[in-house]
């Protein structure tokens, strides 16, 4: 066994460790920090394929922005568990039957005699160049052959902050607010009245 | 030497737990968009094991395409939960029947 096999391994145990957690776990606070736990095991199984800024970016874009969106929804509401957990052990059985047949057809399909390191020859042989860059080769592809799909995603990201602040924005007809527009455009007269009246003796 | 089937079966795995995860907690909303993160997770999986071992790098970006559009999802998705909440004050999946579909 290779220190690469063992590093496989370990991160392969606890990516599906926290994975069914994940999915197990009662309350769903833990099992949003077991998704990070299992998004940090599989950008270090992509550093060991060689797909550095993927693995950065998963960090970074994943746990750092879509998992603290997560914890913050799961927070924020208040969620009757004892409801939500109602035919969890029902399902249990059948669920965990459909998974096992699912994960031998696909090992069957995709197994060692298909994909073995033997098999790509090709592959193997092609030795990286000493500078190479994973970044560097990822960028230059994104911004040649892909600029086009590129664009879309950004569009796509665009789409996607609209729709929640669209979704999500309410305006309260009780709150109490200033509107400037109409604070700029007041007159004097508006606010003013000269009254024309006797002058009194002074006493 | 980790040989791409490992990580072929490591993703099936991974997919596989990410069905039962929306077969056990059907009535969970907020669970049943972290399993469909897992499946996710699994096919990205499989696209950079691919990208490595043929050594092409498209596969990592469409990895990339992905992951954005992974997050524009979970972004919508979790702003439709919070209205669903505000207005039912349940996440309960069975609550929402009123188009008695």
């Amino acid at each position: 066994m290779t220190f690469e096999d063992a590093v496989f391994t370990f991160f392969a145990a606890v990516l599906l460790g926290s994975a069914a957690m994940v999915v197990t776990i009662r309350n769903p606070v833990k099992s949003a920090l077991f998704l990070v736990l299992a998004f940090v095991s599989a950008a270090c199984l992509w550093m060991l394929l060689k797909a550095e800024f993927l693995a950065i970016v998963l960090v970074l874009v994943y746990v750092g922005a879509v998992m603290v969106l997560f914890l913050f929804v799961v927070m924020m509401i208040d969620v009757n568990l004892a409801v939500l957990r109602q035919g969890f052990a029902d399902y249990l059985p059948v669920g965990g039957l459909v998974a096992v047949l699912m994960v031998a057809e696909i090992a069957l399909a995709v197994g060692p005699k298909q994909f073995a390191a033997g098999r790509l020859a090709h592959a193997a042989a092609h030795v990286a160049h000493p500078h190479y860059s994973n970044t560097r080769a990822l960028g230059i592809l994104l911004y040649t052959t892909y600029v086009y799909p590129f664009e879309i995603a950004a569009v796509i990201l665009l789409v996607a902050i609209i729709a929640a602040i669209a979704l999500t924005m309410r305006r309260r007809p009780d709150t109490k607010y200033q509107d400037p527009a109409r604070q700029v455009e007041v007159r004097a007269q508006d606010r003013m009245r000269i009254v024309k009246m006797r002058t009194e003796p002074k006493a | 030497m980790v040989s791409l089937s490992q990580y072929l079966i490591l993703a099936a795995a991974l997919f596989a737990i990410g069905v039962v995860g929306i077969f056990l907690n059907r009535k969970n909303l907020v669970v049943l968009l972290m399993a469909i993160e897992l499946i996710l997770l699994a096919v990205n999986l499989n696209f950079v094991a691919f990208s490595h071992y043929l050594w092409g790098m498209s596969g990592q970006v469409f990895v990339f395409f992905i992951l954005t559009v992974a997050a524009a999802e979970s972004a919508i998705g979790l702003a439709i939960l919070i209205v669903l909440f505000r207005n039912r004050r349940t996440i309960n999946v069975d609550d929402f029947d009123t188009l008695k579909g």
